[in-house]
């Protein structure tokens, strides 16, 4: 075994550095972009994107923070995808409920409904939920969008809810009924408290599904005062009118809450990930 | 709270040991549960589905009355070519979100879990897989952001590099260019999507019996031996899946298509999800954009039937 790796020694250093500079690949988009949201615009036009910044200038964050009243699309997007998360999830759990431990007649036929509507495209829903929403005056709304996306998300956690509950210790169940607890205390004081992790991976899943979302929220938000994060950052981009630092600062704006996310729930999202792979 | 015992609480004084106690109670005490989602269901997804069959029956302009014309737009849109064009580009999209991504996942998630991981320690691993996930966790729209800036012909990070290190003949219009313009959303797409299958990929490998590796190892197959006959039936099922989510994702494209290039040069990056974007909103030719969902729709069922079929009969056999 010894002479085995022994040869290998060379190899193995060259993996790790192979491994390591496809890393740093993936990074330096992110990298560029920290480079340049930080630079004056004269030292770019003189430098170029590749250089160090001159001085650290964070005058232009600020410029296109105010000038787009980014706090307001933060706290439109912090509203809708908490929303979201908290409503899906409530959702899911009441459907698998019906589904997994009630097992209703026909629930397979159920399920494969919620994977159909969490597999169609949206653009297959989204001229008559415009149409609709102007006639019920939801379009152009917060509201609006974490309707839409309460089901949306709902749909895949009802699918990934029912598969665990079906597993659910059925000795619990039992005890909770001959202690004379009916349906809904059983599914509050029972179910949710045990399967309280796998909710909490399907929370954040939502939350962050839901704040990347752009399609629908593009179609249905159009003022500025409703706008998400991607959404706003998407439609400037799409207006091509800024210069190069500003679109960087923009750029900046929008990585900073998706790695802070990342970094906070990244044990729950791997973990979860695993969750989902496996059916 | 007091919506559901009304219907049919079993008496808990009941013995009822015979038949299961919560199911005893019949199984309609448990569909009030369903109705929220079945609502919802309804109200966001099956009647605007419905309705957007319907609607691409019609030539509507979105304001007035629709005009019934039947099966009009489908005969229009199969004769084309820019909806057969939307969809050859799809292809390439499915290439480069899911093909690519599967097989570098593969190579990518095995060096981590089987070589790295256990020579330089998990800890070495497992940061360097964050560093390939990073890209995942950002709004496409904001990732469509960063590229189209880094792949803009002037001052655009990418050209500048070449330009610094000599290959300036090989600076292009990345995105402009109708002969180029797929393939840099192409890379784009990959660099995005990468982090998803190594994630689960390793995941999953923790799943493959350790002692068969060592046995085939011990039997003298190489790296890549074991790789190919251990490791990668191993995790068959998340190939699987990656793959469907994968290809679904492709087909569904629009974020970057609309950050980056707008369908454009002249088309040559359109795809059906802003094909019919663009007939609803840009042309206001509505029945049109419809029958374009509609197609797109019952290609995505297929594309999901047809994957779990063959997952379903790999498991059988």
């Amino acid at each position: 075994m010894a002479t085995v790796h022994a040869r290998r020694e060379p190899g193995r250093y060259l993996v790790l550095i192979g491994l390591v500079a496809l890393a740093g690949l993936m990074l330096v988009p992110f990298a560029i972009v920290v480079l340049n949201a930080v630079k004056a615009p004269a030292d770019y036009a003189a430098n170029g994107p590749l250089s160090l910044p001159q001085e650290v200038r964070i005058q232009g964050i600020v410029d296109f923070w105010q000038r787009v009243d980014f706090g307001r699309k933060l706290v439109n997007s912090a509203l809708i995808a908490g929303s979201v998360a908290v409503l899906a999830v409530v959702v899911s759990v009441l459907n698998a409920y019906a589904l997994g431990i009630g097992r209703i007649k026909g629930r397979l036929w159920v399920l494969v409904l919620f994977l159909i509507a969490n597999t169609l495209p949206q653009e297959a829903l989204v001229y008559p939920l415009y149409y609709l929403f102007k006639q019920v005056d939801l379009y152009d709304t917060r509201l609006g969008v974490v309707i839409v996306f309460t089901i949306v998300q709902a749909a895949f956690g009802t699918y990934l809810l029912s598969s665990t509950f079906v597993a659910f210790p059925r000795e619990i169940l039992e005890a909770a009924r001959i202690d004379g607890a009916n349906k809904w205390q059983v599914l509050v004081r029972i179910v949710v408290p045990i399967s309280r992790p796998t909710l909490g991976v399907l929370f954040v899943f939502f939350f962050i599904w839901t704040w990347n979302e752009f399609f629908i929220p593009l179609v249905l938000l159009v003022s500025a005062d409703n706008q998400t994060v991607p959404v706003a950052l998407g439609v400037l981009q799409g207006q091509r009118l800024m210069d190069a630092t500003t679109t960087s600062a923009s750029a900046l704006l929008g990585i900073i809450p998706a790695v802070a996310f990342f970094l906070i729930f990244q044990r729950t999202l791997t973990r979860g990930l695993t969750a989902g792979a496996v059916k | 709270m007091s919506l559901a015992p009304a219907v049919d609480r079993p008496s808990p004084a009941e013995p009822t040991r015979s038949a299961p106690p919560w199911r005893s109670g019949g199984r309609g005490g448990y569909l009030v549960f369903l109705v929220p989602g079945a609502l919802l269901l309804l109200a966001v997804v099956v009647v605007p589905f419905a309705m957007n069959v319907g609607i691409s029956l019609t030539r509507w302009s979105g304001v007035g009355d629709p005009v019934w014309i039947g099966l009009e737009n489908y005969r229009k849109l199969f004769a084309d070519s820019a909806f057969w064009a939307s969809f050859r580009h799809n292809v390439g999209l499915v290439v480069a979100m899911a093909i690519l991504p599967t097989i570098a996942g593969l190579v990518v998630a095995a060096a981590l879990f089987d070589f790295v991981g256990k020579r330089f320690g998990p800890r070495t691993a497992s940061v360097l897989r964050a560093c390939v996930y990073l890209p995942q966790v950002l709004p496409i729209a904001v990732a469509g952001i960063v590229w189209s800036w880094i792949l803009a012909p002037k001052g655009g990070a990418l050209n500048a590099f070449l330009d610094a290190v000599g290959l300036g003949s090989l600076a292009r219009d990345w995105l402009g260019d109708p002969d180029i313009a797929l393939y840099s959303v192409m890379g784009v797409l990959v660099w995005i999507q990468l982090g998803y299958p190594v994630v689960i990929f390793m995941a999953g490998m923790q799943r493959v019996d350790p002692a068969l590796l060592e046995a085939a190892e011990l039997d003298g197959a190489s790296w890549w031996g074991r790789f190919w006959h251990v490791t990668v039936p191993g995790i068959r099922p998340e190939v699987f899946v990656v793959m469907l989510t994968c290809s679904i994702a492709a087909l569904k494209v629009f974020g970057p298509i609309y950050v980056l290039t707008r369908g454009g040069p002249a088309g040559a990056t359109n795809v059906p999800s802003y094909f019919s974007f663009q007939n609803f909103f840009e042309r206001t030719r509505v029945g049109y954009g419809a029958a374009v969902a509609t197609v797109l729709t019952v290609l995505i069922l297929l594309l999901t039937a047809f994957f779990l079929r063959v997952q379903n009969r790999r498991e059988d056999s």
